[in-house]
């Protein structure tokens, strides 16, 4: 019975999250377009399930939606640090750096959304990742301390999703 | 005050911070010095800005017309696609090297924008006979 509802559905949330963005798309909810949108989530996911075999297997869903919402704040936050650089720091006073963030992180997938997560905090754009995926290259726009900006994505990003993807 | 009234003016609010925030971006592109520091601006447009356009949008359909939840998804594609381009505008910035040079990767690893592959080499060598 497992077997055959993980053949069915190789990864349920991609599902959902297909379902719920073509009713979205539609802009209005009919019972039918509901269950063309469930059909597009079932055939999407198993029609490309050979291409993704190493897909996490744990996510909490709770916990993303959490992680979700402190980012959420943190743009917040540092879109007006950022725009009150912008508008009143001078060009020689700014301390742009680099700084090179090991990580514990090693599925991919994880990888990512921590790299977006640092690039859509303004301040922050993640530049590069090294040939093994071990360490990421950040760019920091105002870093006079750039060891204290690596240790704060490293406690505040990092170890929340090595909690989500497990 | 009507609820269309309080609407207008959380309407007006919105546009006024997405305004802002588009502005700053776009003062911050034409003024920051190099090409690295001027990737941080358009990353404001793409959250606050849009972000605060947006939710005007969605506040204005939902108190004088029928409302949709579009505006979610073009949020939430924006956010999954804007990390993507400026990882590439930044790659195409080590790779030209047209920003300060990036330390190097610690331990006996190579950023993967510099990784030399053979086939390169090879077909290097192709155009130079």
């Amino acid at each position: 019975m497992t077997r055959a509802f993980n053949w069915l559905f190789p990864h349920p949330f991609l599902t959902v999250l297909l379902a719920i963005v073509w009713i979205l798309l539609q802009g209005q909810f009919t019972a039918g377009m509901a269950v063309f949108g469930v059909i597009l989530g079932i055939i999407i996911p198993r029609a490309t399930a050979n291409w993704w075999p190493d897909r996490p297997h744990g996510f909490k869903l709770g916990r993303m939606m959490a992680y979700m919402v402190l980012v959420i704040w943190d743009i917040l936050v540092a879109n007006v640090q950022v725009a009150w650089i912008i508008l009143t720091r001078r060009n020689s006073k700014l301390r742009p750096a680099w700084i090179v963030i090991p990580l514990d992180l090693r599925t991919p997938e994880a990888i990512t959304v921590l790299a977006g997560t640092i690039t859509l905090t303004p301040g922050t754009v993640s530049a590069d990742i090294s040939n093994n995926g071990r360490s990421l290259l950040v760019h920091a726009l105002d870093a006079p301390d750039p060891d204290a900006v690596r240790d704060e994505i490293k406690q505040r990003y990092e170890s929340r999703l090595k909690e989500i993807f497990v | 005050m009507t609820i269309t009234d309080i609407a207008s003016y959380a309407i007006g609010v919105f546009l006024l911070i997405g305004a802002f925030f588009s502005l700053v971006g776009s003062i911050g592109m034409l003024k920051l010095p190099d090409s690295m520091t001027r990737l941080h601006a358009p990353t404001k447009v793409g959250t606050m800005g849009i972000g605060a356009l947006l939710l005007a949008s969605m506040t204005y359909a939902y108190t004088f017309g029928d409302g949709s939840l579009r505006e979610i998804l073009i949020m939430a594609f924006l956010f999954v696609t804007a990390p993507i381009s400026a990882n590439f505008m930044s790659k195409v910035n080590i790779h030209r090297k047209s920003c300060d040079i990036p330390p190097e990767a610690p331990q006996d690893q190579v950023w993967s924008t510099l990784v030399k592959r053979d086939e390169d080499a090879a077909q290097k060598d192709l155009k130079t006979l």
